[in-house]
């Protein structure tokens, strides 16, 4: 992510000079190298192919120009806030010095080697990201190689706002479409690995396509290149000074500023486009790596950003979309990572979703006998297994147990001591793929049955009223023809079952057979059991008639009813005990309205005391209120049972209690207060179908285990631990991740670096017991900067929100707060003690990877759970906390920093989406008209001064004012403008796990507040720093730390 | 004057009473010297087309603690329109209607032929009857079908502004809701989890009103009828519960091999006990539940699901082996009580292989007033037919059943009452009339008897207590009135009183004519119904002891004889056939558990204690009729004599109906002359003693087990067992062989008791 960036653009603005400058710039960390590399390129340019080739095969050989430039050459003050800028004029924010520097066709990942190598560091070359290509595969690598160029052609427009991300998806570049079809065929080139590297060459390039933003290219230079010339000779002029923010290794520039602050005012106003920029990064790293195939071929290999589209090609290492970790260079001993103290984590999303053209996960079968696995530690085979003495044995990459290979497992073995086989199997080439379980592998030894999906329905008075409980009923009607089922199934094997409540239950019998639906009331709340077995859980489609009649009933029903007390614990008792009796897992769809007042286990109150907030008890509003809910959630694990909460409050419900269970059990939360029909229903029901026909797994136990050295020792998700390795989850679907935590145990080596292999036993959605393993190999050095070079942002500071969200259960915030502050001025210190090279102490030197680590960091201390404010409800912040638990690394970025796209000028002709602006209030214009999105919200921001005839083109109303803002879906219109927006938020709303309410906001409104928390780079409405604050707050507890 | 006899059937007839004695001893000694107590079988609701009920209040007498009804004893002074108790000889003014009466013009009570007369009255609205289902799931596909039929069937039965109720049960418990539309509800209970009768109601939503009259509105009484979902009249929804009932399944729940299935009898009785208890306290309601086999789980479980273990046997239970017994008697016992309380009868009708528990439930049947039926199998003619007659009617074309009844008995000064044995409870209502010496269930005037048929008979004990040295006027009368008041089937409340009086009688001076007056039917019916009292709770063995003990002691005070000379022992014919029936009584599964299960001896327990004079003296000593080409069928001896090869017997024990064909003519039988012409008379043979069964069959509840059996066959076995055993394999040969079948048995014969008894009667030791 972080080294691509900015690199490139300055070649072609400003070859010599601007490369100078950027080096040094953020990051010593491989980023420099890459365009130091890169650097060279583009001087070459005329020749693209072979200026990459070279880098490729001569790592080192290309010292870039050193010059170290220093951040932040404005010099800016830390007084200065971002909104006393005259705002950049609307669409070019881009265009900032900043930026500039920052975007660039980014050449593949070989080069940025050398840069580094060059770059302050100093270290060799090659280590990371393997920049000489492994022997093997040289033609694999060609292809791609050439495909970039272009890119690089076109690079230099790249920069400009508008277009050039999403561009990989259009297909109409088919030049480039050529060069990259092509390369995945000759990736594939080593013997064909079954069919595995088929899918490829059917799709479209999607990725390849990436670059080719010719036509975009075209328009935007023209800003540009001054741009850079300007800051770049200023850099250039005075390195150390504060020239160029992207000149030295760290952004020193400003705060020497902000140093200066302190003794004295400085000399200029600090520049806001001078700090790191997150989108400037994305879109460099798209621009560099977007669109590309990412082959997992090598060992400590970074992947493209989590924004950025590429493709992955499994050869021995699982995909980026499956497991993405802090840093792919582990320090080689405990002091090191202590010193560091950059976690070492890995973010596993086990069930993550692949695009159309990678090749699905592969099912291997060794009928009875089950997969192989190594003697001692258990590690499923894998392409860390070496063979050896003929083929007869092998040894595990894991525990070095050297194991006999079962007869009929025995292949013979080639001149390189690989297996025959080695692409047959993908257990031995692959690193994801699956095994199918034998019944050792079941509960009781006994065959697993499908899931079975039970829907269960407060009809209480407030559900009855704001017309939920009719919603709910009629959807269902249509959503379960839409159930998960196997690829290739007719239909889906999921069995469903229905339950309504109030502080009773009723389980309805819909057996196929019956005439009508039978209710079968349960009013023992106190011990909750299932009043039946047969005909509870039925099959769809056999009982259709039945169940529909049976919702159709259900409102009417309980119209009249005026029972407003509900329980909830039993609810999730009964769901339980229902699955315990078909002997299945699967899942609960609650639909709760109240806090549960009734009489009965789990009962609630109202405990939500706003004077607790900034004091040593906040914490208690977070901890779950009773035992009973944790021994439901085991319940619930250990039978396989995942609970998926809707909630539809009007008041306090305790969410800190109620999601308890559901955070637990690989289940998620949704929250849709002050529910009405007309106004949350589509959003709901987005949600719900989103919900029940996402791929899920059930009854799922991880294990992730690692060669000697290190291990897992912490676990963050919506797991339960009975013991200290073993995640239960009682479901895992395509968007839930797990956190793990590695510590040392021991010296790593860097000759065999950090293997991990994460094995997950679960069901499928078609009652299948599976082994779903991925496989991941890191790096090790000896080296910090290798560490630094490596690391990833997007993945550490989902680290940081999880581990912190969990800190804040037993810890004050305050403290909370405080100890992620410090850590990460520990890291960032750390780097620039032990990498960076000698500079003024006064300037603020962050490594290249994490660059934007701070901005990311700035944002999570700004998130409800931790920010304390009277003014949020509690309910909400506990709603995001438990929300966040299970969240992957796609998911923390954009909750921490939201898209804001501009849509005022954007072009109506093409299909990407515009590039996304920084989040800021400067840079809102009046005449402007925003999206801004987080995974969560959604709004459509109306500038004061927004143009009428584009109002009229996307609202059918003659100005602003008319503008209806209860309105909560785009009328569709037939003109370019409302078809190319409703396109943008319909494919925001296609990419994200969960549905998003659109909101419209006008400027100036005072719902406007509710849009303005999500400007992340400003000043927090409820406190917290702005960007430009918090970086020179860093920068002092950085100094604080190296003194 | 005439004799006894007919003064005893008299009696009987008008008053539903027989006395063990018609003549009273007039002191307490000379009564505990009769041996037999002063007693009487009282059928309250006994059967009277003959007599109209009256349509206004009884007149009671104003003394608090008397309140006896006016009657035809009671001495009236028309002039001064008053009258005087009989039995408190308080002075009562007539109520102002009866302003009107003369010596000519006198109230039915007041006239010697109403000596039982019967009141309607109005108190509070009428309440219909209530039949609430209690099913049992956990049977056999063939069964439940059975079953399902017969409830739905029994639909047709009930008056229809009756007010049903469902509620099943197997591994679990549901109540059924039956008046909702397009979707059947029903509310569900654990098995296993025993619930008060308040958290029943607050479950099944009943108090929910109660609840919410939270704005301080006093909580109106609302009708039940209305808010109750579960009980509904039965012309509303028989539709829905015929579909209902149609679609009930077996209980789903998988019974693993070697597994009883789990049936939670004892919970679904305390829900049905409190879901009448609290929507409809002392309202009439029967429970009826319908169980194939024995409480698996919860609480009132018998035996445990594991087949392994069989059910207790009376080996277990004497060796105290039984597990569950004790608690699970106990806890029927407490249900019973409640369900007694409030007037609910309770009814079980259990028809599997092996038994279902009767032992341990009887009591909800016994303290209610409830039916057992026992059966093998649902779909047997047996359960159905016997089914269908509890919604018998009568001559009226009313239900022959009547619910919560008391019965308060008032005596004259110089008698009070020690207990009653029947189907009833204590109501512990204290009075003067209490005996401190209690036999059966005593300490009270007031009973309860949840539910009546005109068949229902209790017997009654009295004690006199006058002293020896306070003698009685010649001619002084002693009195007992019965006042039972009763919900009628046709929801009228009722109250039937009953007044009779007999003579005193000196004990020393008038002993023949004391003797004379004994109803030695009554008598051993009285003393049965003791000792089966007495079974309950005492060892067997015991029990025998004390009844042989009672039978000589009333041997030797009214036979004559000369000391130590057996063959100089004569009785009277009033007494003659007393031994004859304590013997068979001696015999008969009421006293003896050999051969029988503790189930079958509740179950025989059961009617015995309740039936009439009549039935009971069948149970004690089996009728047999005897019919051959010698001429009419003929009644004849009870003895393994009577059992000859041209002869057909028909035997009605009362449980069991009999028709046993001798050798020969079972052999014709066989060789089928009853199909040729010229043997028809054979055929009219063949077909007399069945058409007699029908006649019996008709009239019988519960159904008897009907038996074709022949020579040889293995049921006849039924017959031999009762039979006395005059010839058998010991004394075979000096009986001379042409008469009689020999019984293979050890038990001693009629002559061998009566010997025995001569010779214990006579002997000085003694």
């Amino acid at each position: 992510m972080s080294q691509q960036g900015y690199v490139a653009t300055p070649p072609y603005s400003q070859a010599q000079p601007g490369m100078g400058g950027y080096p040094a710039g953020f990051g010593s960390t491989p980023a420099q190298p890459l365009y130091r590399h890169y650097g060279g390129p583009p001087q070459s340019f005329p020749a693209p192919p072979t200026g990459m080739m070279k880098p490729v095969s001569s790592p080192s050989g290309m010292p870039p120009p050193q010059v170290p430039s220093h951040y932040g050459s404005n010099g800016q003050q830390n007084g200065a806030h971002p909104q006393s800028y005259p705002a950049p004029p609307y669409g070019q924010p881009p265009q900032s010095p900043y930026h500039s520097m920052a975007h660039q066709g980014p050449p593949p990942a070989q080069q940025l080697t050398n840069q580094m190598g060059a770059m302050n560091l100093g270290y060799g070359p090659g280590p990371m990201q393997s920049p000489q290509v492994p022997p093997t595969s040289p033609p694999t690598q060609q292809p791609f190689q050439t495909a970039p160029p272009p890119a690089m052609g076109h690079s230099p427009l790249g920069p400009p706002p508008t277009g050039p991300h999403s561009s990989q998806m259009a297909p109409p570049q088919s030049p480039l479409a050529g060069p990259p079809m092509a390369g995945p065929q000759s990736m594939g080139g080593p013997p064909p690995m079954g069919g595995m590297g088929r899918p490829f060459p059917g799709p479209p390039p999607p990725g390849a396509g990436g670059f080719q933003q010719p036509g975009p290219g075209a328009a935007g230079p023209p800003g540009h290149p001054q741009q850079l010339q300007g800051q770049f000779g200023g850099q250039m002029a005075g390195p150390g000074m504060a020239g160029p923010g992207m000149a030295g290794p760290g952004m020193a520039g400003p705060f020497q500023g902000g140093a200066a602050q302190m003794a004295g005012p400085p000399q200029k106003k600090l520049d806001p486009d001078s700090i790191p920029s997150t989108t400037q990064v994305i879109e460099d790293d798209q621009a560099k790596r977007g669109g590309q195939v990412y082959t997992t071929n090598l060992r400590g290999q970074v992947p493209p950003l989590v924004t950025t589209d590429y493709t992955v090609q499994d050869q021995g290492n699982a995909s980026p979309r499956f497991m993405r970790c802090t840093t792919y260079s582990f320090p080689c001993t405990a002091d090191l990572a202590k010193q560091c103290q950059v976690p070492l984590a890995t973010i596993i999303k086990p069930f993550a979703t692949v695009p159309k053209n990678e090749t699905p996960m592969y099912v291997v079968n060794h009928g009875e006998t089950g997969p192989i696995r190594c003697n001692r530690c258990k590690a499923y085979m894998c392409p860390y297994m070496q063979f050896m003495d003929g083929g007869r044995r092998y040894q595990c990459g894991f525990c070095n147990c050297v194991n006999e290979v079962p007869p009929f497992y025995f292949q013979h073995l080639d001149h390189m001591g690989k297996r025959v086989d080695f692409y047959e199997r993908p257990e031995l080439s692959l690193g994801s793929y699956e095994f199918a379980a034998t019944l050792d592998y079941c509960k009781n030894n006994k065959p697993a049955s499908p899931p079975a999906y039970i829907f269960m329905i407060d009809v209480s008075y407030a559900n009855i009223k704001s017309g939920l409980v009719r919603l709910v009923c009629d959807e269902l009607k249509t959503l379960l023809d839409n159930l998960p089922r196997e690829d290739g199934a007719e239909s889906s094997m999921v069995k469903v079952g229905f339950v309504t409540y109030n502080k009773i239950l009723h389980f309805y019998n819909v057996k196929s057979a019956l005439a009508q639906p039978q209710m079968m009331v349960v009013s023992d709340t106190a011990e909750m059991f299932v009043p039946l077995l047969d005909g509870f859980l039925v099959n769809f489609q056999e009982s259709r008639a039945v169940i529909n009649n049976l919702l159709d009933q259900i409102p009417d029903m309980f119209a009249d009813t005026n029972e407003s007390e509900t329980v909830f614990a039993p609810v999730i008792q009964a769901g339980v005990e229902a699955l315990k009796a078909a002997e299945c897992s699967g899942k609960l769809f609650i639909f709760h309205s109240s806090i549960p007042t009734a009489e009965a286990p789990g009962k609630l109150k109202n405990r939500d005391d706003k004077k607790l907030i900034n004091t040593e008890k906040e914490k208690t509003l977070f901890q779950p209120q009773k035992a009973v809910y944790e021994q439901l959630s085991k319940d619930c694990v250990s039978q396989g049972c995942s609970v998926d909460l809707f909630l539809f409050p009007s008041q306090y419900v305790d969410i800190a209690t109620m999601g308890d269970v559901a955070t637990h059990t690989g289940g998620s939360i949704f929250k849709y207060s002050n529910f009405q029909v007309e106004r949350d229903g589509q959003h709901f029901l987005s949600d719900l179908r989103k919900d029940v026909e996402k791929a899920i797994g059930f009854d799922a136990i991880m294990r992730v285990r690692t060669s000697t050295g290190f291990r897992a020792t912490d676990f963050f998700g919506a797991i339960h631990m009975n013991n200290t390795t073993d995640v239960e989850m009682a479901a895992v679907d395509c968007d839930k991740a797990v956190t793990v935590e590695f510590k040392h145990d021991d010296t790593l080596s860097e000759e065999t670096g950090a293997l991990m292999q994460c094995a997950l036993l679960y069901t499928t959605i078609s009652g299948q017991r599976r082994l779903r393993i991925h496989n991941l190999s890191l790096n090790c050095s000896a080296q910090l900067s290798e560490l630094y070079k490596s690391c990833e942002t997007d993945a550490l500071i989902n680290f940081f929100t999880k581990s912190a969200y969990r800190a804040m259960l037993n810890q004050p915030l305050k403290t909370v707060r405080e100890n992620l502050v410090n850590q990460a001025a520990h890291m960032l210190a750390c780097y620039r003690k032990n990498c960076a090279s000698p500079s003024a102490a006064s300037q603020l030197i962050l490594p290249d990877a994490m660059k934007v680590f701070p901005v990311y960091l700035n944002s999570l201390l700004k998130t409800g759970p931790l920010v304390g404010s009277a003014e949020l409800s509690t309910d909400d912040r506990a709603h995001q906390r438990l929300s966040t638990t299970a969240m992957g690394v796609e998911d923390t970025q954009l909750l921490l920093y939201p898209r804001l796209i501009p849509l005022h000028n954007m072009d109506v002709a093409s299909d990407v989406v515009p590039t996304p602006v920084r989040c800021s209030e400067e840079r809102l214009t009046d005449a402007g008209m925003f999206l801004l999105e987080n995974g969560c919200s959604l709004f459509l921001w109306l500038g004061q001064a927004c143009p009428p005839e584009l109002i009229q083109s996307i609202f059918n109303v003659p100005s602003l004012a008319h503008v209806p803002v209860d309105l909560r879906s785009l009328p569709e219109l037939d003109n370019p403008q409302s078809k190319k927006l409703r396109s943008i938020v319909d494919s925001l709303l296609d990419q994200r796990p969960s549905s998003m309410k659109l909101l419209i906001v006008k400027q100036k409104d005072r719902s406007e507040i509710m849009f303005r928390q999500h400007l992340v780079e400003d000043k927090g409405l409820h406190g917290g720093a702005s960007y430009m604050d918090f970086l020179c707050y860093v920068h002092r507890e950085i100094r604080q730390v190296l003194t | 004057m005439a004799t006894y006899q007919e003064f005893i059937q008299q009696n009987e007839d008008r008053d539903g009473v027989r006395f063990s004695w018609n003549l009273w001893p007039s002191s307490r000694l000379e009564a505990t010297r009769l041996v037999v107590p002063v007693s009487c079988l009282f059928t309250p609701l006994k059967e009277r087309p003959d007599l109209p009920p009256v349509q206004y209040e009884p007149v009671l007498c104003s003394r608090a603690n008397c309140k006896a009804v006016l009657n035809p004893l009671c001495q009236v002074d028309y002039r001064a329109k008053i009258w005087a108790c009989n039995f408190c000889f308080q002075r009562n003014p007539f109520p102002p209607s009866y302003a009107g009466i003369s010596d000519v013009n006198q109230p039915a009570e007041l006239m010697p032929q109403f000596s039982t007369i019967e009141y309607v009255v109005q108190r509070g609205p009428p309440t219909p009857l209530i039949f609430l289902y209690v099913v049992d799931t956990c049977l056999e596909e063939e069964d439940l079908q059975a079953l399902k039929e017969s409830l739905q069937m029994s639909l047709s039965l009930l008056p229809p502004n009756a007010l049903v109720g469902l509620i099943t049960f197997g591994r679990m418990v549901q109540v059924h809701e039956l008046s909702c539309e397009g979707i059947s509800k029903s509310y569900v209970f654990r098995g296993t989890k025993e619930l008060s009768s308040k958290q029943i109601q607050e479950m099944l939503g009943l108090t929910n009103s109660a609840a919410s009259g939270h704005q301080g509105r006093p909580m109106a009484p609302q009708d039940p009828a209305v808010t109750c979902r579960f009980l509904q009249p039965v012309h509303k929804v028989d539709m829905n519960l015929t579909d209902l009932l149609g679609e009930l399944q077996r209980d789903p729940w998988p019974v693993p091999q070697g597994k009883r299935p789990l049936r939670s009898t004892g919970i679904a009785l305390s829900i049905a006990v409190g879901l009448l208890e609290g929507t409809f306290p002392n309202t009439g309601a029967r429970v009826m539940m319908f169980t194939g086999g024995p409480p698996t789980q919860g609480p009132g479980m018998v035996v445990g699901d594991e087949l392994k273990t069989p059910i207790r046997s009376w080996h277990d239970i004497t060796k105290d082996n039984a597990r569950h017994l004790k608690k699970a008697t106990k806890y029927y016992e407490a249900l019973a009580n409640r369900a007694a309380v409030n007037g609910h009868s309770i009814d079980i009708y259990a028809c599997a292989l092996d038994q279902t528990g009767l032992l341990e439930m009887k009591c909800l049947s016994n303290l209610t007033g409830g039916h057992i039926a026992m059966g093998d199998s649902f779909n047997t003619s047996l359960f159905k037919q016997t089914f269908q007659r509890v919604f018998s009617k009568d001559y009226n074309g009313e239900f022959c059943m009547a619910f919560g009844g008391t019965l308060e008995v008032k005596t004259s000064r110089e008698l009070k009452v020690s207990g009653a044995i029947g189907p009833c409870v204590s109501l512990n209502a204290k009075g003067p009339c209490i005996s401190e010496n209690e036999v059966g269930v005593g300490g009270t005037t007031q009973w309860k008897i949840c539910s009546l048929s005109p068949s229902t008979t209790l017997a009654m004990y009295f004690e006199v207590v006058n002293q020896h040295n306070a003698p009685i006027p010649q001619g002084g009368r002693g009195a007992v009135q019965f006042v039972t008041q009763y919900q009628h089937s046709n929801t009228q409340k009722r109250i039937r009183v009953t007044t009779v009086a007999r003579n005193w009688a000196d004990a020393q001076s008038q002993i023949q004519h004391i003797e004379s007056s004994f109803d030695q039917e009554a008598s051993a019916v009285v003393m049965a119904r003791l000792g089966v009292f007495r079974a309950e709770s005492e060892e067997g063995p015991d029990v025998l002891r004390w009844l042989d003990r009672q039978l000589i002691r009333l041997c030797q005070k009214f036979g004559q004889f000369n000391k130590d000379d057996p063959t100089s022992f004569k009785l009277s014919e009033s007494l003659s056939l007393y031994p004859q029936f304590m013997f068979h009584l001696r015999r008969s599964p009421f006293l003896q558990v050999f051969n029988n299960s503790p189930d079958e001896c509740s179950y025989y327990r059961h009617h015995f204690v309740r039936q009439d004079l009549t039935q009971s003296l069948i149970m004690i000593q089996p009728i047999l009729y005897s019919y051959s080409f010698h001429g009419p069928p003929e009644p004849v001896l009870l003895d393994s004599g009577s059992i000859l090869p041209d002869r057909i017997l028909l035997m009605d024990t009362f449980f069991q109906l009999v028709i046993y064909h001798g050798e020969t003519i079972a052999q014709w039988r066989k060789a089928g002359y009853q199909e040729q012409p010229e043997y028809e008379n054979f055929k009219h043979l063949l077909i007399a003693p069945l058409d007699d069964a029908q006649e019996i069959l008709q009239n019988r509840f519960p159904m008897p087990r009907y038996i074709d059996t022949e020579h040889g066959g293995s049921q006849a076995r039924f017959l031999l067992s009762k039979v006395n055993p005059s010839q058998t394999h010991n004394n075979l040969y000096s009986w001379g062989q042409e008469t009689g079948a020999p019984i293979l048995t050890d038990d001693v014969s009629l002559q061998v008791f009566m010997d025995h008894l001569k010779k214990l009667a006579v002997s000085s030791a003694a």
